[in-house]
């Protein structure tokens, strides 16, 4: 039987890991390479690094940073932040990156996902969304990490994203990212029913009962998570064993 | 010990060569036949699409070559796809060495997500790749390998492990001194690692 996947998130600014709070009020947590060597060692599924530096020297860094995580690390490992062209993904997946995640470029462009798949492998390309609910209950896709709003439909766009040629959809909510007051279980339900593509969700996570509700209800394929990791709120360990005890499949 | 991992512009070779790293052991990437059949070991990656990917072989006059190795060697993921017979994808001919077919997932509902991706259970474990403490104790909880693919290889007379993923299908092979995984050994932690050890102690 496949296994629920839990993903360990690091955000990763001039080579640290940092963690904030609806994407702002940035924290640090350690070297990303360090880190991701724990949580591979504690049973993580995979890892995702998301770089949110914004320098010209970005894809240079990150092609290091990939090459540094895949000589480490015997799990695989997704990279992004910034990643806006075909050379961009190349550099990475040529680094030892397992999969690339595009998120604004995607939406400003989506023939890119088509340009990437076809080249690299649908397997490899996961787009990102960060969306929010608005007062009328839609949920508006976010770029810029999070800053600008372009009135874009969640499920249109994750739809489309599928079509084009996505292997995976992460999704983000905004709206419960850095609370901890749990997942946005009916939006993955809903984007499950729309998508035959694996759906990661993300944002919200605060304790194991959280992690139960977004493999049960909301039909998550993977959930991710970072706080609540890197300040040792919930080991890798503890989690997992809870979730099998509760009945949850996963790798332990 | 001289492993060689081929190179044939469609392998995740540097994932592979990581993977020897850790346990010690700095491989050849070639294409080379006479490095090739020198090597004490070799491995067979791939990623991409199987009719690609049999071109490049094609190219580097290896299709006929590979057959003819003596020492034992690891095809993993679309490296072991092409060692079977035949496989849907861009319904390309295989090297022949399994004789079995390789073919894509359907999804019966919508659970059933294709590609399958993430860790898997095998079962019906058996031969040198598995033959170790770490797959024995574990008994009770079955081992767990990372897999990363939308075709497979049906079960039969050479599977060494099974998978189950919307049907039961071949997670391993072995005949004579071809072996040979879907999932990614290189990426399934400690499981993984064991299994790569075990092949090196071959």
């Amino acid at each position: 039987m496949l296994s629920k996947r839990i993903i360990p998130c690091l955000d990763i600014k001039d080579g640290q890991t940092v963690k904030g709070v609806q994407f702002e009020e940035l924290r640090f947590a350690g070297d990303p390479v360090e880190l991701g060597e724990k949580y591979a060692k504690e049973g993580a599924d995979e890892l995702v690094f998301l770089d949110i530096t914004a320098t010209h020297e970005k894809r240079k860094t990150l092609k290091e940073l990939a090459l540094r995580i895949a000589k480490n690390l015997n799990i695989p490992f997704t990279v992004g932040g910034g990643v806006s062209s075909v050379e961009d993904v190349s550099v990475l997946l040529e680094a030892g990156a397992d999969k690339v995640t595009i998120n604004s470029a995607a939406v400003l462009n989506p023939k890119l996902i088509e340009e990437t798949s076809k080249r690299f492998g649908n397997q490899c390309i996961v787009i990102a969304i960060d969306a929010k609910v608005n007062k009328s209950a839609k949920w508006e896709v976010h770029t810029g990490g999070g800053r600008k709003n372009l009135g874009i439909d969640l499920f249109e766009w994750a739809k489309e994203a599928q079509e084009r040629g996505a292997g995976e959809i992460l999704f983000t909510s905004m709206s419960n990212d850095g609370t901890k007051n749990g997942f946005a279980c009916d939006v993955y339900s809903k984007l499950n029913q729309i998508c035959s593509i694996p759906i990661i969700a993300s944002g919200g996570a605060g304790t194991t009962q959280h992690f139960v509700d977004v493999f049960n209800d909301g039909k998550a394929d993977a959930a991710l998570a970072a706080s609540i990791f890197h300040f040792g709120e919930i080991p890798v360990p503890i989690l997992k064993k809870e979730l099998f005890e509760k009945g949850i499949h996963v790798r332990i | 010990m001289k492993i060689v991992i081929i190179d044939y512009k469609a392998g995740n070779i540097r994932s592979v060569d990581f993977a020897l790293q850790r346990l010690g052991i700095n491989a050849v990437v070639s294409a080379d036949k006479d490095i090739l059949r020198s090597a004490d070991k070799i491995i067979f990656p791939g990623v991409g699409h199987a009719e690609s990917a049999m071109q490049h072989l094609k190219n580097a006059d290896l299709d006929t070559f590979i057959p003819t190795l003596k020492q034992p060697v690891l095809g993993i993921c679309l490296g072991m796809q092409l060692l079977c017979s035949h496989t849907e994808e861009g319904n390309t001919k295989g090297l022949g060495i399994f004789d079995v077919n390789v073919k894509e997932f359907k999804p019966t509902n919508s659970a059933d997500k294709v590609p399958h991706m993430g860790w898997n259970t095998t079962d019906n474990l058996k031969g040198e790749l598995f033959d170790s403490n770490l797959f024995d104790k574990v008994k009770a909880l079955p081992p767990q390998f990372y897999f990363v693919h939308t075709y497979y290889a049906e079960l039969c007379k050479d599977t060494v492990a099974s998978c189950d993923y919307i049907l039961p299908f071949s997670a391993a092979l072995q005949k004579d001194n071809f072996y040979a995984a879907q999932f990614h050994p290189e990426k399934s932690a400690d499981a993984g690692e064991e299994l790569l050890k075990n092949f090196l102690k071959l």
